[in-house]
């Protein structure tokens, strides 16, 4: 095993150890920001051609019904090759991304998501050019009433 | 049984965008969840889901706890020929559902 | 003349409450999101319970091998309108029984099979199934005047103060209905969706555990399930929703 290895792993051993100890509120989860920019690679997340539909309020965050279509003509030269969904305050920032390509004929999909809380969820596109584009909404998450006592 | 719905059409014209929904039973167990014994829940969900038409993979998406429990999913695909479209669900402990539809492209 | 004041008091009796002249299911307090999911058969979740439910109508089971089927041929038809009106009066025990006790009930007596434990995935599966023949369908007003105690009971349940909250099923239902509890709109508390899909459960459930999360919702020790209480709670329920329609599976917050 080599040098680099032992310490990588070390480190590792380390950072496990600082999580096991640290309390669950202080671990503090990769920002919406880092999570987009680790969607985006290097490229630039410019706002635009990603028409993101989201209820403003929802009366349960368990199953939040969104949809997401982007302008794009779809064919193998021009089309959308990835669409990811980033939340600002759930346990992790990832939620679903989907894989394209021009045998989808459309750029349009849905899904259910679940949101812990109130806050900024954001759409991203990654064209077949490389470049990025975005949408961005602020949903409001009511809770249920008469809920069960699972302690 | 796979406790799958499947939305998709019999027919379609060659070159016609379809649409197809496509819905599971699980939990997905996100593993933030604190059980009754004070201890964490383990994470147990799908994470990934594939369509296959005619041997070729079309559509795919990787799953996060954020999904919602029973998961769905719509998208589209370009009816390109008759034949069999198939969807695989992957779950973390490696276990794969499936389910599939005929389609009639003329 | 005794035999019309019987009669009267018969039908004043078993003939059902509704809480007041606007009659309104549980759907129509949703946001619009969420009844456009219960109305989608290809998105509600709920769907995937009638799918279980539909499979095991057709498994063997006891000695005898025999499936739901084997006895009632396509639900379709056979079990159309049969939700409507339940809970309805059992004769071996002389109580009323609910569709879930119904069907453990058949399993056991007919079938010769193990009933299905209360709330399992099996059970509401078929619950679901049985009950989503029926809809569209209007609830049926209790009739059955051997049920007529068992309303008057249900409906003294339904007024009566509980838990820590010290607050009656009636004192929101009944009283409140429309306005706001926290974020969530207040319900007239009808059965027609059930068993329903919860978005707070993640899940199919019953009428039953609903209740129970009412009951720990107002800090009350909730009763034990199957309980005597439950069942005559939910035929009261059938009797205050007489006339809406049955929407299982239903879609609620």
């Amino acid at each position: 095993m080599g040098l680099a290895r032992r310490a990588v792993l070390a480190a590792g051993g380390a950072g496990l150890l600082a999580l096991l100890l640290a309390p669950s509120s202080a671990r503090a989860r990769p920002s919406l920001e880092e999570a987009i920019r680790g969607f985006a690679g290097g490229a630039e997340i410019r706002p635009g051609r990603v028409e993101f539909d989201i209820p403003p309020l929802v009366e349960n965050g368990n199953a939040v019904g969104v949809t997401v279509a982007v302008d794009s003509p779809m064919t193998a030269a021009d089309h959308v090759r990835r669409i990811g969904l980033f939340n600002e305050k759930n346990p992790q920032p990832e939620m679903v991304v989907f894989h394209l390509g021009p045998r989808c004929g459309r750029a349009s999909v849905a899904t259910r998501l679940r949101l812990a809380t109130s806050q900024t969820i954001v759409a991203l596109a990654e064209m077949s050019d490389g470049t990025v584009w975005s949408a961005e909404a602020d949903v409001i998450v009511t809770l249920a009433a008469c809920i069960e006592d699972l302690s | 049984m796979t406790r799958a719905l499947i939305n998709a059409p019999k027919t379609a014209r060659r070159g016609e965008v379809i649409e197809i929904k496509a819905m599971i039973a699980h939990r997905m167990e996100t593993g933030y969840r604190i059980g009754p014994n004070g201890q964490p829940i383990p994470r147990d969900i799908i994470h990934r889901f594939a369509c296959t038409y005619g041997g070729v993979e079309v559509f795919a998406a990787e799953l996060f706890p954020a999904m919602s429990a029973n998961p769905f999913i719509a998208f589209t695909t370009v009816a390109t020929e008759s034949g069999t479209i198939e969807f695989a669900w992957t779950a973390d402990d490696g276990t794969v559902e499936r389910a599939a539809v005929d389609i009639t492209v003329t | 003349m005794l035999r019309a004041l019987l009669l009267l008091g018969v039908a004043l009796a078993v003939g059902g409450q509704t809480p007041h002249t606007d009659q309104r299911s549980g759907f129509d307090f949703m946001a619009p999101e969420t009844q456009a999911l219960q109305q989608d058969d290809t998105a509600n979740p709920g769907m995937l319970w009638v799918l279980e439910g539909e499979a095991l109508w057709q498994d063997p089971a006891g000695p005898a091998g025999v499936s739901c089927a084997g006895c009632h041929g396509d639900a379709a038809e056979s079990m159309r309108g049969v939700a409507a009106r339940y809970p309805s009066f059992d004769q071996p025990t002389g109580r009323p029984i609910d569709l879930q006790g119904r069907i453990d009930q058949c399993r056991q007596a007919r079938q010769g099979a193990e009933p299905f434990a209360a709330e399992s995935q099996q059970l509401l599966a078929l619950t679901t199934y049985v009950a989503h023949q029926s809809r569209g369908m209007p609830v049926e007003p209790v009739t059955d005047v051997r049920l007529e105690p068992f309303v008057a009971e249900g409906r003294r349940l339904f007024e009566q103060r509980i838990g820590q909250l010290d607050l009656s099923c009636a004192a929101c239902h009944d009283q409140r209905w429309g306005q706001k509890l926290g974020g969530s709109v207040i319900p007239q508390a009808h059965p027609t969706g059930y068993p329903i899909y919860r978005l707070e459960w993640q899940s199919v459930g019953s009428l039953q555990r609903r209740m129970r999360n009412c009951m720990v919702g107002v800090r009350a020790e909730p009763y034990a399930w199957g309980a005597p209480e439950f069942t005559a709670l939910e035929l009261y329920l059938r009797s205050r929703a007489a006339g809406l329609p049955v929407e299982t599976p239903g879609v609620r917050p």
